[in-house]
């Protein structure tokens, strides 16, 4: 099932992952290391595809319990109240301020959504040999990279609402157990996406083609 | 400028030769239009400033509140670490950790160890190991989110000025700043020209230069 590799590896020409000097392997087996800063050279980063599918597989299951238990538990002159990610996205909208619910559930729904199944999408085009538009997959991966980060936006809000409104017995808010699920999925997610590795798209495409050229 | 190399791009492994590119400039895979390389159009001692200043800014934006609270007579104020201790004191650890790490540690570190390779890079050749601390800046980056971090708070501001008056403070105006001076610092970086000058672990074994060629 392994992958032939295309490109400047099929030349025997490495590029380092940590300081990016482009050299030539010492062996097409063992690239070596490289010549510049020391690092071990590999041909495709170490275990690219099992890595990114298994993060990428814990951050769906625990996409589950982030979105159904309660972020934040606030407690105000004697009533308790309970707020997922979806009902603090709704509260938002209700209470007027509808630019920032709009940019809460872009950062808290669609992004992780869109992250797993872009990382997804990605994944099985190189485990079935894509030959469809590599570009766009690299394109994907790129936009899954950079934008990532943002979706770590409701843990921050949670967090300085939570530090801020201690104001017991009037009114305090705590944190709830989905909070850290939550957090585990935004992590996981960008692990699953600094494991991937896009040049992988590349060598599925090339095998994928029948050899016409 | 040193001679056109031959670069494999890192988005697809396509070779290709780096033209070469003016300051300010970028060159871009001609496949998958991934980024090859970029010359920053100011480098040097205007980075050095910029990491200065960004180092000022994130102790001010770590040292001063960031917002405070006022209902029924009483009052609260909390600070970036304020915010970190209170998720640990009601029993979100992790989340504090990971808070931590995102909003203080990283940002803080990222700029702490770019100044120290600035600083090494005044020498030439720049040693060793500012190219290890150069390594470890690129692992620590992702994790700094100044401008997620802003945002998160400009949204709990809103969600708690529902229920009692919020004034913002000092640390908040100093996010703000942190927002454009660190992107403003991080593009002024020439991570390849500082790579080029570094000294290198090995001498090109037996004459045979394993850099590729043209």
């Amino acid at each position: 099932m392994s992958l032939t590799l295309q490109g400047a590896a099929a030349a025997g020409i490495v590029t380092c992952d940590e300081c990016g000097l482009t050299s030539r392997a010492a062996t097409a087996t063992a690239p070596g290391h490289c010549p510049r800063c020391g690092e071990a050279l590999e041909w495709r980063r170490e275990r690219a595809l099992q890595r990114t599918a298994a993060l990428l597989l814990a951050a769906a299951i625990l996409y589950v319990p982030a979105n159904l238990l309660p972020v934040l538990d606030t407690t105000a002159l004697g009533s308790q109240q309970d707020d997922t990610i979806l009902s603090g996205v709704v509260f938002l909208y209700q209470s007027g301020s509808w630019p920032l619910a709009i940019i809460v559930f872009i950062a808290s729904i669609v992004i992780p959504i869109g992250k797993i199944v872009a990382l997804a999408v990605v994944l099985v085009a190189v485990q079935r040999r894509s030959t469809r538009d590599p570009r766009r997959h690299t394109r994907l991966y790129r936009l899954v990279e950079i934008i990532g980060r943002w979706s770590m936006l409701d843990v921050f809000v949670d967090t300085f609402v939570v530090a801020l409104v201690q104001l017991s017995p009037l009114m305090s808010v705590r944190p709830g157990p989905g909070v850290v699920y939550f957090m585990a999925v935004v992590v996981l997610t960008m692990l699953a996406a600094r494991s991937f590795d896009s040049r992988l798209i590349w060598d599925a495409a090339a095998m994928g083609k029948p050899h016409d050229k | 400028m040193p001679a056109p190399a031959t670069v494999a791009c890192r988005g697809c492994d396509l070779v290709q030769r780096l033209p070469v590119i003016a300051p300010g400039g970028k060159a871009r895979c001609v496949r998958c239009n991934d980024l090859l390389a970029a010359r920053p159009r100011y480098a040097g001692e205007h980075s050095l400033a910029l990491a200065c200043a960004c180092a000022v800014v994130i102790g001010l934006a770590n040292a001063l509140p960031l917002m405070s609270l006022s209902a029924a007579g009483r009052n609260a104020s909390t600070t970036l670490a304020g915010g970190v201790l209170q998720m640990w004191a009601e029993g979100s650890e992790i989340t504090a950790v990971v808070v931590a790490v995102c909003a203080i540690m990283a940002p803080a570190t990222y700029v702490l160890t770019m100044l120290a390779v600035l600083l090494a890079a005044r020498r030439d050749p720049v040693p060793r190991w500012a190219g290890n601390l150069l390594e470890w800046t690129d692992r620590v980056r992702p994790w700094s989110m100044v401008e997620v971090l802003l945002l998160g708070i400009l949204v709990a501001l809103v969600k708690i000025a529902q229920l009692a008056t919020v004034t913002p403070g000092g640390g908040m105006y100093a996010l703000g700043t942190l927002v454009f001076l660190l992107p403003w610092f991080v593009s002024t970086l020439d991570t390849e020209g500082l790579w080029a000058r570094v000294r290198w672990v090995a001498v090109p074994d037996s004459g045979v230069p394993r850099e590729a060629g043209p």
